[in-house]
């Protein structure tokens, strides 16, 4: 497979670009978090900063509590393998409102980029994974429009994609790896909770 | 299972939940809330969501009060412990969280694989700041659910109600 291209930062920004009262954003812990917040931090984004393996039932509960919002869950690679079985979770409710995007850039990256189970096989003594295809499992656990981007002539329709197409979206997105500046979201959890709900219900 | 004997307990719990305004019910399959997850399915009320791990209903309960909806977590003890490093969302966001979880390994329990987890269960959930209401009589239950979800949705607690195993009665798998 040819080493991956895309730029996490530049694509994170084109996915938010506009951002209105309509689009609830969780972003998993580390890259993704830093990821939105580097977009523009805004009430309603949920930045996690921890609770790995999280951010996809999170998505999925929100997305069923307000199903005429549009819900989009931004995570890596290593987080969606600590929650695989979320993906069917999320098929046996099929939530029209809902999109996942996995970064992923075969590492996990808050560790020091050690490989995940989505790096190749035969990669060396330290760097090998299984090439796991998460978006294979996604349509394995019944999403049916789960795909892979790799390419930035396909960054556009992704965009639309994740914004607007009927869901449950699927998206791995295959992304270099990178040394990035950290952009920090405020970090009390019950702040980003209670200046979310205010934003989007009228009271924390 | 003895389940004749304490007839409506589960009736009850749904019933104290419907009042509560709870729209979400999470849940994996379960002998002993066997009853009470058929009454949410059969709902219009509330979205009935079968998991598959307990750790899910974490999230899902955290993404539901983002968006404004209470929910709740039907498990066994064994599940708590599937559970445990999530569990810390509550008390990190501050949302009210409420699960109801029956007991294995607990009283009179014939499998020994259960008894770890069923004696633990209590003492994790304590350690992961959840308050604890315990209901070894069917006359206890309602008002204990009722109290629970207070403590949860109105005092902004993590909060679990065991439903002891000498509520629900002991597993014999069809022996007398």
């Amino acid at each position: 497979m040819s080493k991956a291209t895309l730029q996490r930062r530049p694509l994170v920004k084109q996915l938010l670009e506009n951002a209105g009262d309509d689009l609830l954003v969780i972003a998993g812990l580390g890259s993704s978090n830093w990821d939105i917040t580097a977009a523009g931090d805004r009430p309603l984004n949920m930045p996690l900063w921890g609770s790995m393996g999280a951010p996809v039932g999170m998505g999925l509960g929100l997305a069923m509590a307000q199903p005429k919002k549009r819900v989009l869950v931004i995570t890596g690679d290593g987080d969606m393998l600590m929650s695989l079985g979320s993906l069917a979770t999320v098929a046996t409710q099929m939530p029209e409102n809902l999109a996942i995007v996995v970064l992923d850039n075969e590492k996990f990256g808050e560790t020091g980029n050690q490989a995940t189970h989505t790096s190749p096989r035969n990669n060396g003594p330290t760097d090998s994974g299984a090439g796991t295809d998460l978006a294979m499992i996604a349509r394995g656990c019944g999403i049916p429009d789960a795909t892979t981007v790799r390419e930035s002539s396909e960054v556009a329709d992704l965009v639309k994609d994740v914004r607007t197409k009927k869901g449950p979206v699927f998206r791995l997105v295959k992304v270099m790896v990178e040394k990035l500046e950290f952009v920090m979201p405020p970090q009390d959890g019950a702040h980003l909770k209670d200046r979310f709900r205010q934003a989007l219900l009228g009271h924390p | 299972m003895n389940a004749s004997a304490t007839p409506d307990w589960r009736d009850q719990i749904f019933e104290v939940l419907q009042d509560h305004d709870v729209k979400q019910v999470y849940h994996v399959p379960d002998a002993g809330h066997g009853k009470l997850i058929e009454a949410c399915q059969r709902s219009n009320s509330m979205h009935t969501l079968a998991l598959t791990t307990e750790e899910e209903g974490i999230p899902l309960a955290a993404g539901a009060w983002l968006g404004g909806q209470r929910s709740v977590l039907l498990m066994q003890s064994s599940g708590v412990g599937n559970t445990i490093n999530l569990m810390g969302m509550p008390k990190t966001l501050r949302f009210p969280f409420l699960t109801l979880i029956t007991m294995r390994g607990d009283y009179g329990e014939f499998n020994s694989w259960q008894y770890p987890m069923g004696q633990g269960t209590p003492k994790v959930l304590e350690a992961m700041g959840v308050l604890l209401y315990s209901v070894e009589t069917a006359d206890e239950v309602k008002a204990t659910v009722d109290a629970a979800a207070r403590s949860a949705f109105n005092g902004g607690q993590a909060v679990a109600v065991l439903l002891r195993q000498k509520l629900i009665g002991i597993k014999n798998f069809g022996k007398k």
